[in-house]
């Protein structure tokens, strides 16, 4: 069954320069290696399609239950130079919570997860 | 432990960035017992405002909102011995101190009253002697060469680590002011100072490094901007800034006052944590090399999260730098067109501007073209606007080194108004501002090329 991200964790996201970082936090413990599997870099790459012009970068915390994403060439040049609303970056936090993924349903009954209406 | 040292030090950060919210410092030193107020107040291209406040004013060029504050609070932080750390000295950190000094004779505090000034940041002079012995001061983004920009720069900073602050601190000031130093060593300089923990006790240093980088952006870990079930997070109005609670094992908590909104819980944490990281492995400072890979949290009872485990490394051998330089100009001009077909009228609209713009010659380095209100921040994950959304407003930005050509652009807009779609309005503001460009150089500098001084001023 398809999950939405927002079910599963919570994000924020700022800048460096031209690059965009998202920290993706898992909601539960439980549900961080789903996010390990699921949210890999070429899924994000994919997901900000038309949006981040350069590579993506991933990084673990377990220790967080949290994943770390550069998102390169993000920003329209970054900072001032930037004419975006958004110059910082601070929406790709729940820009990236737009994704869904896909889960089995036994694993979704083990977590918790039930279908959404 | 010597006698007299400090188990338990308090922290408490006052403003997340220049023009945060100014009552937030009264709020730390009046609402409950701390030993520190943190104040950090420059961001990228402050220094670059500064420098052209000082040009006009050679008493000028640091955050005068400092001084004002320190008005109305430094009575209290002497009566209970609450120490001041703030880098609002800018370009003139001397300057900054003079103005603390002739407020503390106005408030009646002579003979009481000494400051720790420390400086040493400022390289805008030095820039020709570092490129004449190859120190290339490279963009470290871009790998570009500095002379690209050097005609254009306005201001040149190193970013000073904790050490000097340190220093100020060991002889017994109520208030150190700073110019570029970091944020996180306005927090660890306190704890080094209280603690006596050694320059290369890197464990302890990377967790005053990571105590204070979740507590430099205020409130946006006690509660504010915070995702994890924001509509339950209680009176925001009233939100309590952050406190560092740390032990002279280099363990801390984070809380805030009582009797203050927002909260303070792992999520609330966890998210600051994670704001403009880099590789988690290597957040580099001046002081250490701390990995974020190796936090342990846990909650301590109500708005309060305890933090330890924290692993660091041996400091590099480089400062960073940031040079700000001209790069142009810009503008913003908006209209709002509403419903039926909302978007679409936006759209007609933007097609109009461009062909205009187009038919009178004008170019830009940039154009850029949003839609507020239908996916200006999302972008294409926003799919398709709805026809029904009940209004759009259009968000046409240039930037170019052409400031004529900008200017001709800002007296386009409200012309559409009469001679564009239907259903607009919103532009009650006048034609956009052009405004200059200040462009943010980022590089690194071989830690011996920079020495800081601490100087002391004595009211």
């Amino acid at each position: 069954m398809k999950v939405g991200l927002t079910r599963i964790a919570h994000a924020r996201s700022g800048d460096k320069g031209d690059t965009a970082n998202v920290g993706l936090i898992a909601l539960r413990d439980e549900f961080y290696p789903l996010l390990v599997r699921e949210v890999t870099s070429a899924r994000v790459k994919e997901h900000f399609r038309g949006i981040c012009q350069g590579e993506v970068e991933r990084f673990e915390l377990p220790n967080l239950g949290a994943l770390n994403f550069l998102l390169h060439q993000s920003l329209g040049g970054g900072g001032t130079l930037s004419l975006m609303t958004d110059a910082q970056g601070k929406t790709f936090s729940t820009a990236l919570l737009r994704m869904q993924i896909d889960i089995d349903d036994e694993e979704a009954l083990r977590l918790g997860l039930t279908a959404e209406n | 432990m010597l006698t007299g040292m400090k188990d338990r030090v308090r922290i408490a950060a006052g403003q997340g960035f220049w023009g945060d919210l100014p009552e937030a410092p009264v709020r730390q030193v009046e609402g409950g017992a701390i030993d520190y107020l943190m104040l950090d107040y420059l961001a990228e291209v402050t220094m670059s405002i500064m420098q052209k406040q000082k040009a006009r004013d050679a008493k000028a060029g640091y955050a005068r909102d400092f001084v004002t504050l320190m008005k109305e609070i430094l009575p209290t932080c002497m009566e209970r011995d609450v120490k001041v750390v703030a880098n609002a000295g800018g370009v003139n950190v001397r300057g900054c101190a003079v103005a603390v000094a002739e407020v503390a004779y106005e408030l009646g505090l002579m003979g009481k009253l000494k400051i720790g000034i420390v400086s040493g940041d400022d390289i805008l002079d030095r820039l020709d002697d570092f490129l004449a012995r190859g120190i290339e001061l490279r963009n470290m983004d871009t790998g570009e060469a500095l002379h690209t920009v050097r005609d254009r720069i306005q201001s040149a900073n190193a970013y000073l680590g904790a050490a000097p602050i340190v220093e100020a601190l060991s002889k017994g000031v109520q208030v150190v002011i700073t110019g570029r130093a970091t944020d996180t060593g306005l927090t660890l300089a306190p704890l080094i100072h209280e603690f006596g923990w050694a320059v290369d006790d890197w464990d302890k240093l990377a967790a005053g490094t990571i105590a204070g980088h979740i507590i430099e952006c205020g409130a946006q870990c006690s509660g504010g901007n915070c995702q994890y079930d924001w509509q339950s997070i209680p009176d925001l109005a009233n939100v309590g800034f952050p406190i560092a609670e740390a032990s002279a094992d280099s363990t801390f908590v984070i809380t805030k006052h009582e009797n203050t909104g927002g909260r303070v819980n792992l999520p609330s944490v966890k998210e600051q944590l994670v704001y403009e990281m880099g590789d988690p492995h290597e957040y580099i400072t001046p002081d250490c090399v701390a990995d974020f890979t190796t936090i342990q949290l846990t909650e301590d009872g109500p708005d309060r999260v305890r933090v330890s485990g924290i692993k660091g490394r041996p400091a590099t051998d480089s400062l960073k730098v940031s040079i700000s330089y001209s790069a142009g100009y810009k503008a913003v001009g908006t209209l709002v067109y509403s419903w039926p077909d909302a978007y679409r009228k936006a759209e007609a609209a933007d097609k109009i501007l461009r062909a205009r713009l187009q038919r009178m010659g004008l170019s830009f380095d940039q154009i850029l073209t949003e839609y507020v209100g239908a996916n200006a921040t999302h972008g294409p994950l926003a799919g398709e606007p709805s026809p029904d959304l009940a209004e759009v407003q259009l968000r046409v930005g240039v930037r170019g080194n052409d400031r004529a050509a900008i200017e001709k652009f800002t007296k386009e807009i409200a012309p559409l108004i009469l001679t564009g779609p239907p259903g607009v309005t919103g532009f009650a503001g006048g034609r956009p501002k052009v405004e200059e460009v200040v462009a943010y150089w980022p590089a690194l500098i071989p830690k011996s090329e920079i020495t800081a001084s601490v100087k002391f001023l004595n009211v």
